[in-house]
């Protein structure tokens, strides 16, 4: 069996999918939610990838550069919020961040 | 045609070497500086909006294509530059008050406004992806600035991690329509898709994709959750500048999108944007209506204003997008306005945020009263206040695109949404009184709420000014 455009499409759904269902049903952790946004993103490049070299374009591959980049600053933007609700509520579990509702 | 050409980019340019100069100073400084850089951002926005009317207005692309400049992209840079300047005009005293007044804000605020006047030049989906970025990142911390306070750092919490949802959305969708066109480029896009017989699946899933993205950042139902959580915890200060500035700049970009390259699909995202429209002004008019805090209900009245400036899109023609044009910058004008009342609502050296606060101001400060009876005024549509005419050109071009369930929609909607309005004029008028507010307004934010009243009523002078500028800018994403 070769591996052709197909899987690559399938394999980053499927991780996309995974991240988007660690963000919504996971009720433990914020750092679960850093890492959800994580694999997304990378989920996002493997596509990239994988349709650059399907349409010989390197488009796609700069692209995967630059998301690289924004999701280290995005990572270390999450964290730095998240110490700061750390420091005030004392934990960082995903149901303690029920302050406002309505 | 694509030379290597940065006079279109000078006004950015210029934002980005300054801000930088800021945050060195603050550095260098601490945060004595903090006064000074506020002040001096100020006048960097000025000076911005001076040199963006300076250059050349003629349509340009540069950057390899990734940038484009013409009349659209030009006014919608000045509305935000103007909305820059409100809301740092507005932040000063405010940051002072609650004892935050660090030199990051207005740097932060800078480079925010850099990615969202990218945002609406934007001409190619990488540079759409990064001027997102750039103003998104900027905003969270922004939401999360005062350490100190649980709400405020619960509310970067809540913005971060939605917002960076909604970022991971938008590439997904992205990378479907690089995947099926093979290109990334607005123009070589629109001239892929336009001889297609059928769509392929896959750019109608990533057309979808990336609106849903996009309509977390314009906070359009069902992709609104996170708004009222972050306009009531953040300071109201940033609450006041998400409320203002990045809707606008989030609105023009999505027009940029839809009218230039996906113009050729309309029929796929028409009904997409007729519904984010729809749900909007009806959770916006619905949900505001049990709210006692007065953030949140502004949270609330920005969503319903969202599904409004959408029924110009979902028109689909340039009379509706010079309707959106125009409605934006009466919300901004009135938004500004209505939050330097809000930012004055303080008692014994802290801020209150409760509608009851406000009880009898009628009597213990009158003009502050008046000026606030007459925004609400505007902003439930009653004429002959300015915001009775944004709503007049938007629901015009509704009947004319024979959309008339939106039009109904919209007028019916926005008398529900008239009730808490007049609610707020109720309880400040015939209440018994509160105890007074601290002091005076202090010179910048009465300046803003003077110049907010002025056009509000002003504005029925020479309607056609204004409408006839908002047409003519977005007549330019028409041209081609």
């Amino acid at each position: 069996m070769t591996i052709g455009l197909e899987h690559y499409l399938t394999l980053a759904a499927i991780l996309f999918t995974i991240g988007v269902f660690g963000i919504f049903l996971n009720r433990k952790n914020m750092i679960i939610i850093l890492m959800s946004i994580e694999l997304m993103l990378l989920a996002v490049n493997i596509n990239f990838v994988a349709f650059s070299s399907f349409l010989g374009d390197l488009a796609g591959q700069v692209f995967t550069m630059f998301i690289l980049t924004v999701a280290a600053a995005e990572a270390a933007i999450g964290l730095a919020i998240l110490v700061t609700f750390f420091r005030m509520k004392g934990s960082i579990a995903v149901e303690d961040i029920s302050d406002m509702k309505g | 045609m694509m030379a290597f050409d940065l006079v279109p980019l000078f006004p950015e340019l210029f934002l980005a070497v300054t801000g930088m100069a800021h945050l060195i100073i603050g550095v260098w400084r601490g945060n004595h500086s903090t006064h000074f850089i506020f002040w001096a951002s100020a006048a960097t926005y000025v000076a911005a909006a001076l040199i963006l009317m300076g250059v050349s207005w003629g349509d340009a692309i540069v950057l390899n294509g990734m940038f484009k400049f013409d009349n659209f992209a030009g006014f919608m840079k000045l509305i935000i530059l103007l909305g820059l300047l409100a809301s740092a005009a507005l932040s000063v005293k405010y940051l002072d008050d609650e004892g935050v007044s660090r030199f990051e804000y207005p740097v932060l605020m800078t480079f925010a406004g850099i990615g969202m006047m990218l945002m609406v030049s934007a001409n190619n989906l990488l540079a759409l992806y990064m001027a997102l970025e750039l103003q998104s990142l900027s905003l969270y911390v922004l939401a999360a600035f005062r350490r100190g306070s649980l709400q405020s750092a619960e509310a970067g919490v809540k913005y971060f991690s939605l917002g960076a949802l909604s970022s991971g959305m938008i590439l997904f969708g992205i990378s479907l329509i690089y995947g099926y066109t093979g290109t990334l480029d607005y123009g070589t896009l629109s001239a892929t898709l336009l001889p297609m017989q059928s769509i392929p699946v896959g750019i109608t899933f990533g057309l979808v994709f990336l609106l849903a993205g996009l309509a977390f950042k314009i906070s359009a139902v069902p992709f609104h959750m996170w708004t009222p959580d972050v306009y009531q915890g953040a300071p109201t200060s940033v609450t006041a500048f998400f409320a203002i500035v990045p809707k606008i700049a989030a609105m023009g970009l999505i027009m940029r999108l839809l009218f230039e390259p996906f113009a050729p699909v309309s029929g796929q995202w028409d009904q997409i944007v007729w519904f984010l429209s729809a749900a909007s002004m009806m959770v916006g008019a619905f949900a505001a209506i049990v709210q006692e805090n007065i953030k949140r209900l502004l949270a609330y009245s920005s969503i319903g204003n969202m599904g409004y400036a959408l029924i110009g899109i979902a028109a689909v023609s340039s009379t509706g997008a010079g309707a959106v044009v125009l409605y934006l910058l009466i919300y901004l004008i009135m938004t500004s306005g209505v939050f330097a009342v809000v930012l004055s609502m303080r008692r014994n050296g802290k801020a209150v945020e409760n509608i009851s606060d406000l009880a009898g101001l009628s009597q213990t400060q009158p003009m502050l009263a008046y000026t606030m009876a007459i925004l609400m005024f505007s902003m439930s549509g009653i004429p002959p206040m300015a915001g009775f005419f944004g709503k007049l050109v938007i629901f015009q071009a509704a009947v004319d695109a024979q959309m008339y369930v939106l039009a109904v929609l919209g007028v019916v909607t926005s008398v529900v949404a008239a009730y808490y309005y007049l609610r707020i004029i109720k309880v400040m008028f015939f209440d018994t009184p509160a105890p007074a507010f601290d002091g005076a307004l202090p010179f910048a934010r009465r300046a803003v709420l003077t110049l907010s009243v002025v056009f509000v009523l002003g504005f029925v002078l020479r309607p056609s000014l204004a409408i006839v500028i908002a047409k003519n800018a977005a007549g330019a994403l028409f041209a081609g």
